[in-house]
């Protein structure tokens, strides 16, 4: 009796613990139907214990598969049984995994949830109460009920409760739907708004006062919202005036400060970009671990790729046309198109594949009903840091007064000594550099290919003519300027007009004031 | 006068070497087929075009090395109309009555195959075109080898009104700003419409080619999607906007199980370049995925794959198939099988062979040219993305469907004759 009874407790240790649900649900997983699907979830989601966790999370990540009337899943080249734990001996060769779609997705987060929450981690729990806040069903009452008696941590309980509000709202009982609308006023979030929309109308909520209660609840969730639309307009015009000032900042350098017009800026950010791209491939094949800061090692190398390309560019090529405009727009054009195709020879026609490092994807939820995505965060610091690093080395460094002479007067910068023609090279290698950081950010957010520079050269000159040809400061409110005017109108008009309409105002600004909005005032050499 | 001198003689040079290359075309033109390939292989549509290219110079190498059409061996003419569409219509001229060629296989967009409709009904070419469009044509000389709007749009939101796909009540219908998404959004207003969708329940949103700030538009379909309703988007967005609205998309929080996207431009080709991890459970409606499993698709994909390996394609190890490419695998085999019913590459015969011709698919189907309206017979799938970039399949029809070019949603269509007008 006694080896029986070792051998048979053995077993229960060795087995994965979902060898005590039942068999019945877990086939169930696989059936045809969705409703089936769901039903099974739900019973695996309401258990007591966590044993169907590693269930549903492999149902969830497409692990979880079927042959026959098997169900199993792969740990390694071993197929595991899902019902019993075991092996199954021989693995099949040919498999496919539960198809869900979104409907049962929405059902296993919610049980994946409800599952979580009797960790004992409260950080485990506390992600969980979060996961619930949507699409909780009546089904999920008694389930947040039970967790709730035995939920100590007060913010977890305050999330469960706003849950077990919403997963009321469907409730037959009148008192029970009034208490939800109530406990549901303060949450200011546009899924509320549509859990109580529906219950402002007769035909759908019969109680008087649960109908009055959510009127008043949704008006103050609408001022809200609001609010929040308002802030969220105003910092994505900030977050596209930061891309247009980066992508113009090199260009009010090499154009605004030294007069060349440089139809090639474009592809100086994507020289940028591409280095982004390199050293992404760099960090993934050697240093796979620091993946997520590849960003950060692009930034120094982008700036000396852009600067050496746009050095190389000075000495070769526009050096010879200094004061010559026209030919060097044409000459710089050339340039343009010949670094396109280099991209497309080098890298291929395609755009590449960039991935935002996991710091910089989602968002932070500032207010309910408000996110802020990392990445347009991390570019408008970034674009702060970019402007600061311009500042000092135009105003506190050698090279900085250099170039300001030989702009201003170029004759008399000679003859104190200044070397005209090297700091011509090293102020057009800056305006690169900063161009090249610019494509670093770009790359963050849009696509990453050959032609991309196409596509930013107009803006660019936009914002530096918009601002005054000679002043850094005029690009900044120019970009600033531009980015919040054209995220108000496309909210107002939508995207084509939006843009038509910037492009009006932009030609009667300059009709006006041929000099920008900003222009330098005083004395200066004009050739 | 030195210039001129140089002109007259560079011309003659010119002259002599064209005249050169003709001779020696027409000597080979005994025992060999022509076929034009009218794809775009620079400028903003090569991302999705080039990958055309390859699978129509790979058919060929598999039928050439089959033995050929009747016997002769087919060669590819190969000319990039760059993305620009005027050169579109040029270059099918010159394919037409310069190089001779019997057959083009090309075009991606709605407005360079509208380029070129007038020089083909003029040199009466025979043109296949392999790409899901918005219908409201039908030409004779033309053989639609994508889907029509029945076999792609309508399905998908059928798909998203049903239980499983949601129960959508509320529409955003979001496009690039061109032909195709402007009819496509007019013939789907219509059907949600006689499903008892209001107007205060659609939202219209268009944006310029090569867009890239969604921020705008994404909080637009948020508040939209506020308002007590399940709400779905409807994206036709087209080229490579989709990988910044996609992006926005998964930052701003807009998760596929609150509101879905489905979008009919996006394959796995363009989703090659994006990080699909946020993007899992959106959705395309397509005729064809690579996930798709049967023998016939099996050897399809092996067969690109290999082909990619031996021409050496960038990043050949990450080939992907597609919907366009099954077409336009489709489209040549069928034309293949018409000349030997016809017996001749005279366009008029084949135009009258190709009739219900049929073909074993790549996506499990014996798919069937209709004998009148010039359409192929298709199945639809619906896809949810997985992790991989690739699509796991939702829903699908039990069969081929026939297309519908005259969408009945469209004022006016009801008296269109479902074949060409000048047979």
């Amino acid at each position: 009796m006694k080896p029986l009874l070792l051998f048979f407790a053995f077993w229960i240790c060795t087995s994965p613990a979902w060898g005590a649900l039942d068999p019945a649900v877990i086939k169930q997983l696989a059936a045809e139907e969705s409703d089936d699907k769901i039903a099974a979830i739900q019973q695996l989601g309401a258990n007591t214990s966590r044993e169907a966790l590693p269930l549903l999370r492999a149902l969830a990540n497409d692990e979880l598969f079927v042959e026959g009337d098997k169900i199993f899943l792969m740990d390694g080249e071993k197929a595991m049984d899902a019902v019993t734990g075991i092996e199954i001996q021989p693995a099949p060769e040919t498999y496919e995994s539960i198809i869900i779609n979104n409907r049962i997705r929405a059902e296993l987060t919610n049980a994946i949830a409800s599952l979580r929450l009797q960790n004992p981690d409260r950080e485990v729990r506390l992600a969980a109460a979060r996961e619930l806040q949507t699409n909780t069903g009546l089904e999920m009452v008694p389930i947040i009920d039970r967790i709730l008696a035995r939920e100590t941590d007060a913010e977890i309980k305050s999330l469960l409760k706003l849950a077990h509000a919403q997963a009321n709202l469907g409730s037959p009982l009148a008192a029970a739907r009034l208490a939800a609308v109530e406990a549901l006023a303060d949450t200011a979030s546009p899924s509320t708004k549509n859990l109580l929309l529906p219950l402002t109308k007769p035909t759908i909520e019969p109680d008087e006062n649960v109908r009055r209660a959510a009127v008043a609840a949704l008006k103050s969730i609408e001022t809200h919202l609001a609010f929040a639309e308002y802030v969220g307009q105003i910092f994505s015009g900030l977050s596209l005036g930061s891309i247009l000032l980066l992508a113009a900042l090199g260009l009010a350098i090499t154009y605004g400060v030294m007069g060349v017009i440089n139809m090639a800026h474009g592809e100086l950010l994507m020289v940028g970009a591409y280095t982004t791209y390199f050293t992404q491939g760099l960090f993934r094949t050697y240093l796979p671990a620091y993946v997520d800061w590849y960003v950060v090692a692009a930034i120094p190398a982008a700036f000396m790729a852009a600067a050496l390309v746009g050095m190389l560019l000075e000495r070769t090529v526009i050096r010879r046309l200094y004061g010559r405009p026209l030919e060097t727009l044409l000459a710089t054009w050339g340039l343009s198109l010949i670094l396109i195709q280099a991209a497309r020879v080098l890298f291929g026609a395609q755009n590449v594949e960039l991935s935002n490092p996991s710091w910089m994807s989602g968002g932070v939820e500032v207010m309910a009903g408000l996110m802020l995505p990392w990445n347009r965060i991390v570019i408008i610091g970034f674009t702060l840091f970019v402007l600061a690093l311009i500042w000092v080395l135009m105003q506190k460094t050698r090279l900085g007064l250099f170039v300001r002479a030989v702009t201003q007067n170029r004759a008399m910068a000679g003859c104190v000594g200044v070397p005209t023609s090297r700091i011509d090279t090293l102020a057009f290698g800056l305006g690169a550099g900063i161009a090249g950081l610019g494509g670093v950010a770009l790359s963050q957010i849009a696509n990453v290919g050959p032609d991309m520079g196409q596509g930013y050269i107009v803006d660019s000159f936009m914002v530096v003519v918009l601002g005054g040809v000679g002043q850094l400061a005029g690009a900044v409110w120019a970009a600033l300027g531009l980015g919040v005017a054209t995220k108000f109108l496309e909210g107002w008009a939508g995207a084509v007009i939006a843009k038509i309409v910037v492009l009006v105002i932009i030609i009667v600004i300059i009709q006006k004031r041929p000099q920008g909005l900003f222009a330098l005032k005083g004395r200066f050499v004009e050739n | 006068m030195k210039t001129r001198r140089n002109f007259l003689k560079i011309s003659a040079l010119s002259s002599l070497m064209a005249l050169s290359g003709l001779v020696s075309f027409s000597a080979l033109a005994a025992d060999t087929i022509k076929v034009g390939i009218l794809h775009s292989l620079s400028g903003t549509m090569a991302i999705s075009e080039t990958a055309l290219k390859e699978t129509a110079l790979m058919t060929i190498d598999e039928i050439n090395k089959a033995g050929g059409v009747m016997g002769k061996k087919l060669v590819p003419v190969v000319v990039d109309p760059a993305s620009n569409w005027p050169l579109f219509a040029e270059k099918s001229r010159q394919l037409l009555s310069k190089d001779k060629v019997d057959v083009v296989f090309g075009c991606w967009t709605s407005v360079s195959r509208k380029s070129v409709l007038p020089v083909f009904k003029e040199l009466n070419g025979l043109l296949f075109y392999p790409v899901q469009y918005e219908g409201e044509e039908l030409e004779k000389n033309v053989f639609y080898t994508g889907a029509a709007p029945n076999q792609q749009a309508i399905p998908a939101v059928e798909y998203l009104m049903s239980k499983d796909g949601g129960s959508a009540k509320r529409f955003v219908l979001l496009g690039t700003d061109y032909v195709y998404p402007r009819t496509t959004n007019k013939i789907l207003r219509a059907f949600l419409k006689s499903k008892g969708i209001k107007d205060a329940d659609i939202m219209e949103e268009y944006t310029p080619f090569g867009h890239s700030d969604y921020q705008t538009i994404i909080a637009k379909i948020k508040k939209f999607a506020a308002e007590g309703k399940k709400t779905a988007v409807v994206s036709t967005i087209n080229g490579d906007s989709n990988v910044p609205f996609y992006k926005e998309l998964g930052n701003a929080g807009l998760k596929a199980t609150d509101v879905p996207v489905v979008a009919f431009s996006v394959g796995e080709e363009e989703l090659r370049g994006v990080d699909a991890k946020p993007l899992v459970g959106h959705l395309a409606a397509w005729n064809y995925f690579q996930t798709i499993k049967n023998p016939t698709n099996t050897k399809f994909i092996n067969m690109y794959k290999d082909w990619a390996k031996k021409q050496k394609l960038p990043n050949a190890d990450t080939v992907v198939t597609n919907d366009p490419m099954e077409a336009t695998y489709i489209g040549i085999h069928m034309w293949k099988q018409a000349v030997e019913k016809a017996q001749s590459t005279d366009v008029d015969k084949v135009i009258a062979a190709m009739a219900g011709q049929s073909f074993k698919a790549p996506d499990g189907f014996v798919v069937k040219m209709d004998e009148k309206n010039h359409h192929l017979h298709k199945p639809v799938f619906i896809g949810e993305i997985r992790p991989d970039g690739q699509f796991s399949v939702v829903w699908k029809t039990k069969g081929p469907i026939k297309a519908q070019p005259w969408s009945p949603y469209i004022p006016g269509n009801d008296k269109k004759k479902d074949e060409p007008d000048s047979k």
